[in-house]
C-alpha cells in the first residue's frame, strides 16, 4: 500500500460538490484529512491518500479532471 | 557543535528531533529549525563572528549543522552603496546587497551550501533537486565538492543553454517530459521512495535556514544595524521570510538594537501569488500558472507563500508586481547606474524599488536595501533584443567621427532634445 499527502485547492464553484466522498468512494483509496480552510468562496484541504500507487494515481487524475487543483503538500519543489 | 534544538512544525507547535523529515505527521504542517537561543546568547558575540570566514560559515553557530561545511564559498557577498540608482529614484540612502557574486552566481549557494553539509552529515549519498536554473547549478557543484552524487530533474523543454551552468559539474540530469505540475508531482513521490537529500523536501527545513545569512550580513555590513527597509523578490517565500527570521534572531541575541523593519515583497506580474493575496487582504494564497520572463521567481504555487504574507503584514511592508517590461528596464537601469548585471529577479526588484518611490512610500532618510539575488549572464535573453546594436565603422579616422556624431544626433533626438 502507498501513501500520498497531497493538497487539494477547490475553486468557488466546487467547494458545495463532495468531491472528497466520492473519491473515496469511486476509487479505492482511504481519505485521511489533516488540515482544511474552507468558506463559501474557496477552500484547500491538505490530506492524505492510502491504497495501491495505480488506483491513487487514476484518483488525483479523476479529481484534477472535476477542476480541483492538486499539488503536492510542500508546495512547488521545481524552483529557478 | 550546534545549538540546533528540534524541529517544530509551523502550524500546530509539535517537536520533532533534527532528522532528514519536513512535514509533521500529525497536521502535515511545515516543519522549522528551532534553536537554544539562551546558550546561543552566553557563546555569540560580534567579534566572534568578525573573526570567522568571509563566507556564511562566519555565522555557523546560527545554522542547524554539526559537520565540516560544504564550502565553495558561498555568502558575505558586497553589500554597496548605490548612489546613482538612488539618485535616480529619489533614494538618498540606497543599498544592494549583490548576491550575483556567489560561486554559481545566485543566492542559492547559501541554502544549498547548509542542505549539502546535512545531507552529508545524515549519511545521504545523493543530492537531488528539481530546477529550471539557479537552484541545479547550485545543488550540481555543491554535489561535486562534496562527492555526493547529484540528480537534477528539469523540464524536457529546457533550452540547452540553461542546463550547462549544470551539467559541467557532472550531475545525472533527468529531463521529464511533462508540465511543471508533473515535474513537481513525480519529484514529490521519488522523495518519498528513494533514501536522497532532496533538498528543497525532506531536507528543507535544514536547507531554508541558510537565506538567513543573508539577513545577517547585511545588518554587519551596515555596523550591526537593522536597515529601515528590505526590498526582497518573493518565489517560494523562503527567502523573504528567513531574512526576517535572520535580523530577528541577532536583535534576540542582543548583536544588534531591534527597530521597525518594513519587509516589500517583490514579485513579477505573470507570476505573483503572494502580492495578489496581499492586495486581497488576505492569508489565502491562490496557486497560478506562470508566465514571466523572471523564471526564477516563476513559482505559482509557493510552499512559503502564507508564511510571506504574515511576515509582509507584521512588518508593514508592501506588495509590488511588475510588468515583463518594467522588469527589463529595471535590469537596464541597475547595470547602467551601478554596474551591476542581475538577472531578472533583480529587474524585479529595481522595477519594485522605482514603483514604490513614485508613490512616494519611502521616508526620505530611509535605509533601503535592495536584495540582487542572481547574475544577468544566466537571463541574457530577457534584454538581448532591446540592448543597442553596436556602432559599426570603417577602420578610418572619419568613418568613426561621422559615426559617432550620426549616433549622437539619434541619441539627442531620443531625447526630445535635437541639435
Amino acid at each position: 500500500m502507498a501513501k500520498q499527502r497531497v493538497k487539494f485547492t477547490f475553486p468557488p464553484q466546487l467547494v458545495q460538490e463532495p468531491i472528497i466522498w466520492r473519491l473515496g468512494k469511486n476509487f479505492n483509496v482511504v481519505t485521511n484529512i489533516r488540515r482544511a480552510d474552507v468558506t463559501e468562496t474557496q477552500g484547500w484541504v491538505v490530506l492524505e491518500l492510502e491504497g495501491d500507487m495505480e488506483e491513487i494515481e487514476r484518483g488525483i487524475k479523476w479529481v484534477e479532471e472535476q477542476g480541483v487543483r492538486v499539488d503536492p503538500v510542500p508546495g512547488d519543489i521545481m524552483e529557478g | 557543535m550546534s545549538f540546533a534544538k528540534s524541529l517544530r512544525c509551523r502550524e500546530c507547535g509539535r517537536l520533532y528531533p533534527l532528522e532528514p523529515i519536513y512535514v509533521c505527521e500529525f497536521c502535515f504542517g511545515p516543519l522549522e529549525v528551532t534553536y537554544d537561543y539562551e546558550a546561543l546568547r552566553r557563546h555569540i558575540s560580534r567579534r566572534r563572528i568578525e573573526g570567522g570566514p568571509y563566507t556564511i560559515w562566519r555565522y555557523r553557530d546560527l545554522l542547524p549543522v554539526e559537520g565540516e561545511p560544504v564550502d565553495i564559498g558561498a555568502g558575505f557577498t558586497p553589500l554597496l552603496p548605490a548612489p546613482r540608482l538612488g539618485k535616480a529614484l529619489g533614494l538618498r540612502h540606497l543599498y544592494i546587497k549583490n548576491d550575483c557574486v556567489n560561486p554559481t552566481w545566485s543566492f542559492k549557494d547559501r541554502v544549498v551550501s547548509v542542505a549539502a553539509t546535512k545531507a552529508r552529515e545524515f549519511g545521504f549519498d545523493t543530492l537531488a533537486c528539481a530546477s529550471t536554473g539557479n537552484l541545479a547549478n547550485s545543488v550540481a557543484a555543491h554535489a561535486a565538492r562534496a562527492g555526493l552524487r547529484a540528480l537534477v530533474f528539469i523540464p524536457a523543454d529546457l533550452e540547452m543553454g540553461k542546463v550547462v551552468g549544470s551539467a559541467i559539474y557532472g550531475p545525472t540530469l533527468v529531463a521529464v517530459e511533462g508540465s511543471y505540475d508533473d515535474v513537481n508531482r513525480l519529484c514529490s513521490e521519488l522523495a518519498e521512495r528513494y533514501p536522497w537529500a532532496f533538498v528543497n523536501i525532506n531536507v528543507r527545513p535544514y536547507y531554508a535556514e541558510g537565506s538567513k545569512t543573508l539577513g545577517y550580513e547585511v545588518c554587519e555590513q551596515l555596523g550591526w544595524r537593522i536597515p529601515d527597509h528590505c526590498v526582497v523578490p518573493v518565489a517560494s517565500g523562503s527567502l523573504f521570510t528567513k531574512i526576517y527570521k535572520g535580523m530577528k534572531e541577532l536583535a534576540w541575541l542582543g548583536l544588534v538594537e531591534w527597530r521597525p523593519l518594513r519587509m516589500t515583497a517583490a514579485q513579477a506580474l505573470g507570476c505573483s501569488p503572494v502580492v495578489e493575496a496581499w492586495e486581497r487582504k488576505s492569508y489565502d494564497i491562490r496557486p497560478q500558472r506562470p508566465n514571466t520572463i523572471a523564471k526564477s521567481l516563476a513559482i505559482g504555487n509557493p510552499a512559503d507563500g502564507y508564511y510571506a504574507l504574515r511576515v509582509l503584514n507584521e512588518s508593514g511592508g508592501y506588495g509590488v508586481a511588475v510588468s515583463d517590461g518594467e522588469i527589463v528596464e529595471g535590469m537596464r537601469l541597475l547595470a547602467e547606474t551601478e554596474g551591476i548585471f542581475a538577472e531578472t529577479a533583480g529587474g524585479v526588484v529595481v522595477a519594485a524599488l522605482k514603483r514604490l518611490a513614485q508613490a512616494g512610500s519611502f521616508a526620505p532618510d530611509e535605509t533601503v536595501v535592495a536584495f540582487i539575488t542572481g547574475a544577468g549572464l544566466k537571463t541574457r535573453e530577457a534584454v538581448e533584443g532591446v540592448l543597442p546594436e553596436p556602432v559599426v565603422v570603417r577602420p578610418t579616422i572619419a568613418s568613426f567621427e561621422e559615426a559617432m556624431a550620426r549616433r549622437q544626433g539619434a541619441l539627442m533626438a531620443s531625447k526630445g532634445q535635437g541639435w
